[in-house]
């Protein structure tokens, strides 16, 4: 066994002993080559007669053509769902309502491994996280939102809430069907009608869901789901009988939404964008606090709004932690995220491959030091090495903005008062990550982190009972849990 | 009131053998009003004022005329003194907020005075005197509940403890309510600041004279400096600056003004600002007091950290 420069022994990993290929297999989906618009309980071809292509990032090729919504038909969506909401969802009693959303979340599971396999071959993301991650919590977030619905004056106390009508709904590619059960189920639960608009890289599994919905008996028009590209977005944020916007996406589109709706009674919640903190603290179980860091930033290919995508280490334990983070990276399988020993599956688009690419430039040109994994990568998709960067200044854009990728920025400090002082010194305020085995310290940080989600001694976990949102720029409102419900009533 | 004051001078300048009768009426000693920043009254930096009158238009009171300079000087105060106040514990803050009600208390007479010259009946000074008062008690009760109300012990299926608890939005810029100038402004600030937030608000524009001399009740009721910024101006110069400040986490208006509204919700998206629109509120009654006005400025955090799950779990009883 060799060693490292400061005497610990290196790990080596280059042992002859490759990992067999193990494929998750395809023939078990069902997919059309085309996909229309769902309004109304059907599937209704777009008025332009557009169509776009979905492909696969892992290996660039075409899954299905998807057609695209213009103004007319998020009309006609926005219609149905006003129509089905006075005639039916609104008088419908919450029990009723309840049986719906439970059939739905039931449904999902009955498909969860078609669901899972669409997944990752329509974003990238590995086929671990979709069947372990997305597709179960997409499930839940259903059934627990469906026993809300006929409890709803429980959960206000002294108030009596009422649904607010019909909602548009716009969701990011990172994590699609989960996103649409995060939008809808509470949007049911709470009496309105929803049209939703998928992300126009990865419109399958929300299309696969109107099929289920279709299936589910739900009164024709409650839920719509039309596809497109930012301009479709933009035509229903801009309709006029539109109640409520829920957005989750980019802090930048975020502030054009807030801005467009300025003046109308839509009311809004938007889940943005965010530049987490994860801070280890020289008490940390560092072998735990080093698989958080992993979770936190190279989950999903760093296709997370909440990504432990800063890390700030106490100087006593930077070293040791260097050397097991990289130790750890080198381990990570980057490659076809239907293999089930994928680690790290495709970058979701070539567009955010290249943004990516141009922060890992900046990173570089800025003066701070990349270390990526040696790991080979396949010759066709788009795909990027786990990286870091250490040398990263307070100031330098890899430690200020949102990259969206496996790019994590390192830096140190001394006292509790230092860290929490860096780790706030941002326009965002969505996430936080403490590590130490100190009771009293964690709650000290967590309660000082200005950010809405604070995982201590853990990351990246997510539950339909917990809320989740930001502060500051960040976006407002929450979802998930009892809070979620707020979004969808007037109280 | 200033009958009063003229006897109590009579008598001390009989007893001192000064004067043998009272022949001379006292002259008034009239109050300069200022603006209230960081715990302090400065005139506004910009050395302009308006007048404010009567709905006979007589003159009440030469009043700062606050600039967009005093507006930022006020958001430096409001988060500076933003880590304290939020960082008190809830009780403490009750305590101050029951502090500023005693103070108000006291004050009675003056405060039902100003609202006379302002044009209210006695019998409305009184009645909303009496509502501001209650009012602070009531949120002052409410400092160290609204988090068990709103806060939550979440169920997750994972082994973890998970709760979330409401936390104070930051600083926030509010336009009060032009008419009850009173009530409306205390009814603005007591859910801002129980919730732990500090604010900068700006007195309604055409009876201010309440708001000024709520500030010196502030200031003699243990609130510290830069918790609370009062401005007195005009909303029209001031409120767009409330919605772009950048250091602003959230902006208040209560108006029925559209196109303020929609002003003030364009550039508050500058920095993803929480808006809140407070239009035909009727603060004299009780639907202008609820915890819900301090959930309003409060952000939702959830914690999560594992449960040690040795050996698969199960009740150890």
């Amino acid at each position: 066994m060799s060693s490292n420069s400061n005497g610990a022994p290196k790990l080596k990993f280059n042992t002859g002993w490759d990992y067999a290929a193990a494929p998750e297999s395809k023939s078990h989906i069902k997919l059309k080559d085309r996909y229309d618009l769902f309004i109304n309980g059907k599937f209704a071809k777009p008025s332009s007669g557009k169509y776009f292509e979905t492909i696969n990032p892992a290996t660039e090729e075409k899954i299905a053509d998807i057609a695209e919504a213009n103004a007319a038909d998020a009309d006609k969506a926005v219609k149905a769902a006003r129509n089905a909401y006075e005639r039916i969802w609104k008088k419908m009693p919450g029990a009723e309502r309840a049986k719906y959303i439970f059939r739905i979340s039931r449904m999902i599971q009955e498909r969860a491994r078609e669901l899972a396999v669409i997944e990752s071959i329509d974003g990238g993301k590995t086929i671990r996280e979709s069947r372990d991650i997305d597709v179960p919590l997409a499930a839940n977030h259903f059934f627990y939102y469906a026993g809300w619905a006929d409890k709803l004056s429980y959960a206000f106390p002294g108030r009596v809430p009422s649904s607010l009508g019909v909602a548009g709904q716009i969701i990011p590619w990172n994590f699609p069907l989960l996103m649409a059960a995060w939008k809808i189920a509470p949007a049911l639960a709470s009496g309105n009608t929803v049209v939703l608009k998928p992300a126009e890289t990865t419109p399958l599994t929300a299309l696969k869901l109107a099929e289920i919905i279709q299936e589910s008996g739900l009164p024709d028009g409650v839920v719509n789901i039309i596809t497109g590209f930012g301009q479709t977005g933009a035509d229903l944020v801009n309709h006029p009988d539109i109640d409520k916007i829920a957005f989750t996406g980019s802090t930048e589109v975020g502030k054009i939404i807030q801005k467009a709706i300025a003046g109308s009674n839509k009311k809004i919640t938007l889940e943005l964008g965010g530049k987490a903190a994860n801070i280890i603290f020289d008490d940390a179980p560092l072998d735990q606090a080093v698989e958080g860091v992993i979770n936190g930033i190279y989950f999903n290919q760093g296709h997370v709004c909440c990504a432990g995508s800063r890390l700030f280490v106490q100087e006593s334990v930077y070293d040791i932690i260097l050397r097991k983070l990289k130790d750890r990276m080198e381990t990570l399988i980057v490659g076809d995220p239907l293999d089930k020993n994928t680690d790290i599956g495709a970058i979701n688009s070539k567009t955010q491959l290249e943004t990516i690419n141009k922060y890992i430039s900046i990173g570089k040109k800025e003066g701070a030091e990349m270390y990526q994994s040696s790991c080979p990568i396949p010759g066709k998709g788009f795909f990027c090495r786990p990286t870091l960067f250490t040398n990263v200044a307070q100031s330098n854009r890899i430690a200020q903005e949102e990259i969206f990728g496996p790019v994590l920025a390192i830096q140190t400090f001394r006292t509790d008062e230092e860290a929490i002082e860096k780790a706030n010194n941002t326009p965002y305020g969505l996430s936080a990550g403490v590590w130490t085995d100190k009771g009293s310290k964690i709650f000290n940080l967590t309660t000082k982190m200005r950010a809405g989600v604070v995982w201590a001694n853990t990351y990246n976990k997510f539950d339909p009972t917990s809320p989740f949102g930001g502060y500051k720029e960040s976006g407002f409102g929450r979802e998930g849990g009892l809070h979620g419900l707020s979004a969808y009533l007037k109280v | 009131m200033g009958k009063t004051i003229e006897k109590k001078s009579t008598l001390a300048i009989s007893e001192n053998g000064l004067e043998k009768t009272a022949s001379k009426k006292r002259l008034e000693v009239l109050k300069t009003y200022k603006i209230y920043i960081g715990g302090q009254f400065p005139r506004t930096e910009s050395g302009r004022y308006y007048v404010a009158t009567n709905n006979r238009g007589e003159q009440l009171a030469n009043v700062c005329l606050s600039s967009r300079k005093d507006f930022r000087d006020a958001v430096v105060a409001a988060r500076n003194a933003f880590k304290g106040w939020s960082a008190r514990a809830a009780f403490n803050r009750g305590q101050i907020l029951y502090r500023i009600a005693e103070m108000l208390e006291g004050r009675k007479a003056q405060f039902i005075e100003e609202l006379i010259k302002q044009d209210s009946s006695k019998a409305q000074a009184q009645k909303e005197v009496s509502v501001c008062i209650d009012r602070l008690i009531h949120y002052a009760g409410w400092c160290d509940k609204y988090q068990q109300i709103f806060g939550t012990v979440n169920p997750v299926a994972s082994s973890h403890f998970n709760f979330s608890v409401p936390e104070p939005t930051g600083v926030v810029a509010g336009v009060a309510a032009q008419e009850n100038s009173l009530v409306g402004l205390i009814s603005t600030i007591a859910p801002i600041i129980s919730g732990g937030n500090t604010c900068v608000i700006l007195a309604s524009e055409t009876k201010p004279l309440c708001a000024v001399s709520f500030a010196e009740v502030l200031n003699s009721s243990d609130v510290p400096g830069g918790v609370v910024n009062i401005l007195t101006g005009k909303p029209s110069e001031l409120f767009s600056q409330f919605a772009s400040h950048m250091d602003v986490n959230a902006v208040v208006y209560c108006g029925d003004d559209a196109l303020i509204q929609k002003e003030i919700q364009q550039k508050a998206a500058g920095n993803v600002k929480r808006v809140l629109i407070y239009e035909n509120v009727s603060w004299l009654n009780e639907k202008g007091q609820s915890p819900y006005y301090i959930l309003d400025l409060q952000e939702i955090k959830t914690t999560w950290h594992p449960i040690e799950n040795i050996g698969g779990g199960g009740g150890g009883y």
